[in-house]
């Protein structure tokens, strides 16, 4: 071994390559849902094999919309919402729902998916087919505000704001199932989602007068 | 002399007003720097170094670079160079999607050669530490002070205490991570939608960095999601992202991950104070001497407030800053404040146990403040403060209730430095613009509020434009709870001469002088004559083509510095698991004139949040043998979820008509709350930490 190759092997070598070569193209393919048509694009290729990575073109349908998108396998739902941009090359935009955590710890992402609070981060673009995704501006009916919105105004339940969207649809989701939660069931509904400013109790309180005019 | 004006006369100033940016909150509308999406923006993420201290041997970027989607690639180090902390900066990438800079990142290759490294104090300060900065020891010098005669004073005390306290490094968590989207109109112009807490100051860096006149560097900060005192300049990261944007002539989004906003963007130092401290029979604080210090990480301070509040004549401190392979501290939530008020009212409590005393009894004789001696009566009414336990840990069953008090104290009296305008439009318009930023305070109603109360409007008649370095009305930094003080003087006087301006419009038609004429419900009228009134559109339609706009000034009699607090807290503690749940927090917090009551107690709700957390939950954990930060996360680093929220009682203590700020104090008075609630829970004391359960059923099962 030769000196250079000595203290080589004493520094730490982190070589990202070698790592990502045991794992890299089996996961491409192995989350691949069964519904996605498989297209290749020759543009992209993958970081190891130089292989064509796999994209699919799918449709999502977000707040009554219906969203023509070309997604990677691992393209999450929240990455469509937030930094997708359409087959006729328009941003999606909906950055109402955040990326804080980005490993399903904090709420931000909360969407509904069919009806029920999913945190859009863990969920896969492709798995997304065929529901019915609510975001955040999609809460609303038009310009007249849900309840719940309504209600986080009059409480000043929102300090700066990055979590509120995320607080929103869980509320909303917990409503729609317990039509008069008490503290402790509101606390529960709400346990999925993270604020750093503190609006918690004012939360609660929006979400109490949220239920009586539900 | 412009003043505030009585209480009874306000229409607007101290009551309850909702957000004017409510409604773009509550249905995703906001858009944060993170929202920004421009045409054909790529995405930038940096690679960092994984080990905590070590020599970088080599960094190759060809296979990144040659990876399809990827736009630029550039190195923040290169070979010689040391780095000396976990999450530093080696290198970034431009990628025309967000995955393609993650696999980017991944084809960096770089060689790097382990030094040495101290994650922890102790180790930083064993005897044969390897010293890890080449420009100054492990340990600073200490700053020492000394006032009265020390030695007198404990030749005075009847009860001396001697004992430990320490708090670990705690993260600010803002939850949209610091970061900027940067896009160059031309070679000379550039303009930063920055996640800031401080427009003009990052304008003004940026101008520097890149050598290109300040007014022409836009930056934009429409809405921000959480600074606490670590968003004040662009950082590595910003300015990388304006190379990039340069580099490759497009507009670049690079917003930090949640591990390296951990890791980088700043956090609370730790504090250890060994102190001694003696009272007299009759409770007076007579000596203290206390030696400490903190790890703020590689290059910065670690100060702390000792003593605190309390005042002692005989004391000496010792202080020092010990250097650690971690990312540096940076301002939080008052800097230095609760940490101390932790060990402080701590110690309190153990002079007055000695002394057979009530705690607040002790304070009393102590507290030179006569705003806490009034808050002491308050709260204490509010808290029920005769339920304690007189002797410690005396409460039966599993589950044992307690109660303790604590204080803190703040400047936040503002300063000078902000410009604004309020123009009034002839179609009855109102703008109010400054360069100020709204970084969840609310300052942005708070504007409105001044202005509608003084123009007889509503506040969301009045079209407030902060956050924008575009207007060229500068403005301070959002710190030291200085921006509601420092801007609504000069808010209010603009607003004054607007409406000065408009009478000397409307005094014609009205045939009266203008110092006759007053402002009424969207009307203006005559003094000695009531019924002689123009609508407010009426009086704006004379103005035709001109618009009335005025600037105002810093006056120093609409604000005041100095503020006081108190929080009293119960809580429950369960002896077979060591939880501690906090049942209720009374926080009397002094705040001057309190403009918007409502987003007043957001912020008092969200300090005691805060200190809470700080008190219970949070820790940045090192690992001393890998140098890396164990809980970079969300998860693993707890801060206060719902199930933690007590009632929380906060009462604006609004003793005077003046601004004060209030963003910080809150969270100061909420620590030796909490702690000594516990102690008289539990009859044990924790001085340390966060109080885990862990801490308390080993401090439980060591009393037993």
């Amino acid at each position: 071994m030769s000196d250079k190759e000595k203290e080589k092997k004493k520094g730490t070598n982190i070589s990202r390559r070698s790592f990502l070569k045991g794992v890299g193209t089996g996961t491409v393919a192995a989350t691949v849902a069964p519904a996605a048509v498989l297209v290749g694009a020759p543009e992209k290729a993958d970081a190891q094999t130089d292989e064509a990575i796999s994209t699919a073109e799918i449709q999502l349908n977000i707040n009554d919309q219906v969203y023509q998108i070309e997604v990677e396998a691992r393209t999450t739902l929240l990455s469509v919402l937030r930094d997708g941009i359409d087959t006729e090359g328009n941003y999606v935009d909906l950055t109402g729902a955040k990326l804080i955590c980005d490993k399903g710890e904090c709420g931000g992402c909360t969407v509904l998916v069919d009806g029920k609070p999913v945190y859009a981060c863990m969920m896969l673009a492709m798995d997304a087919q065929g529901k019915q995704i609510t975001t955040v501006e999609g809460i609303a009916n038009g310009d007249e505000l849900h309840p719940v919105q309504d209600a986080f105004i009059q409480h000043d339940a929102s300090m700066c704001g990055f979590c509120t969207p995320g607080f929103i649809v869980s509320s909303v989701a917990l409503l729609n199932e317990n039509k008069k939660p008490t503290l402790a069931e509101i606390k529960d509904g709400l346990s999925g989602n993270t604020c750093r400013c503190g609006t918690y109790p004012f939360i609660f309180d929006a979400v109490e007068t949220a239920s009586e005019k539900m | 002399m412009a003043s505030w004006g009585e209480a009874s006369q306000s229409r607007l100033i101290g009551k309850r007003i909702t957000r004017l940016s409510g409604k773009d909150k509550v249905t995703g509308k906001a858009k944060y720097t993170y929202d920004i999406n421009r045409p054909g923006m790529l995405f930038a993420r940096i690679l960092r170094s994984d080990v905590a201290h070590a020599t970088v041997m080599d960094i190759d970027l060809s296979r990144a670079e040659a990876l399809p989607g990827v736009q630029a690639v550039m190195p923040l180090t290169e070979a010689g160079r040391i780095l000396r902390y976990q999450g530093q900066e080696i290198a970034a990438v431009a990628a025309e999607t967000d995955d393609i800079a993650k696999d980017a990142l991944r084809l960096i290759f770089v060689e790097l050669e382990e030094l040495p490294f101290v994650v922890t104090e102790a180790d930083a300060m064993a005897e044969n530490a390897p010293q890890i900065r080449d420009w100054e020891g492990n340990q600073s010098n200490p700053g020492i002070n000394e006032q009265g005669d020390v030695k007198a004073g404990f030749e005075e005390a009847a009860v001396t205490v001697e004992a430990t306290y320490h708090a670990p490094v705690q993260t600010h968590v803002c939850l949209e991570t610091h970061g900027h989207v940067t896009e160059w109109t031309d070679e000379q112009n550039l303009t930063v939608w920055a996640s800031t807490q401080a427009v003009f100051g990052v304008r003004n860096d940026f101008a520097r960095r890149f050598d290109i006149p300040a007014n022409q560097v836009r930056v934009i900060t429409e809405h921000m999601g959480g600074g606490f005192g670590s968003k004040f300049g662009p950082g590595v990261e910003g300015h990388t992202a304006a190379q990039l944007s340069r580099i490759t002539g497009k507009p670049i989004k690079l917003m930090l991950t949640r591990k390296a906003e951990h890791l980088v963007a700043g956090n609370r130092p730790s504090m250890t104070q060994h102190v001694k401290a003696g009272a007299s029979s009759d409770g007076r604080l007579v000596a203290y001497d206390m030696r400490g210090y903190g790890t703020g990480g590689i290059s910065s301070g670690a100060g702390f407030q000792a003593p605190y509040v309390y005042h002692v004549e005989n004391r000496k401190t010792e202080k020092f800053n010990v250097a650690t392979n971690a990312g540096n501290q940076r301002a939080m939530r008052a800097p230095g404040h609760p940490q101390g008020a932790f060990a402080m009212d701590s110690l309190m409590d153990e002079l007055a146990e000695k002394l057979g005393m009530n705690p607040l009894e002790f304070r009393r004789i102590n507290d030179s403040s006569e705003v806490r001696q009034a808050q002491y009566t308050l709260g204490a009414q509010e808290i029920g403060w005769h339920r304690r336990n007189t002797v410690p840990g005396s409460g039966t069953g599993v589950k044992k209730r307690g109660m303790g008090v604590g204080s803190g104290q703040w400047g936040g009296g503002g300063g000078r430095g902000t410009q604004a305008r309020v123009t009034i439009n002839a179609d009855g318009t109102v703008e109010a613009v400054t360069g100020t930023q709204d970084i969840g305070t609310g300052i942005r109603t708070a504007i409105a509020i001044i202005v509608a109360e003084e123009l007889g409007l509503a506040p969301t008649d009045i079209s407030v434009k902060v956050g924008d370095s575009g207007p060229g009305l500068p403005s301070g930094g959002s710190g030291g709870s200085q921006t509601t003080a420092s801007v609504a003087p000069v808010i209010k006087t603009a607003a004054m001469a607007a409406k000065q301006k408009l009478f000397e419009h409307v005094a014609p038609l009205l045939k009266a002088p203008v110092d006759d004429l007053r402002i009424g419900s969207r009307t203006i009228y005559v003094a000695s004559d009531r019924t002689n009134t123009v609508t407010w559109n009426q009086a704006t339609g004379l103005l035709g083509q001109e618009s009335i706009s005025e600037g105002g000034n810093w006056d120093q009699e609409l604000r005041q510095g100095g503020v006081a607090g108190t929080q009293f807290a119960e809580v429950e503690v369960d002896t077979q698991t060591g939880h501690v749940k906090v049942l209720k927090i009374v926080a009397v917090q002094d705040c001057g004139l309190a403009i918007n009551r409502l987003t007043t107690e957001s912020q008092i709700n969200g300090g005691v949040i805060m200190g809470l957390g700080q008190t219970l939950l949070e820790e940045r954990i090192m690992d001393p043998q890998t140098g890396r930060m164990l809980n970079a996360n969300l998860e693993d680093y707890k801060v206060p979820g719902t199930y933690e929220i007590p009632e929380i009682k906060s009462i604006v203590f609004d003793t005077h008509r003046k601004v004060t700020g209030v963003g910080e104090p809150p969270c100061i008075p909420t620590l030796g709350a909490i702690a000594n609630a516990v102690y008289n829970a539990i009859g044990v004391r924790i001085r340390e930490l966060p109080i885990t359960p862990d801490k308390v059923l080993t401090a439980l099962a060591e009393k037993a």
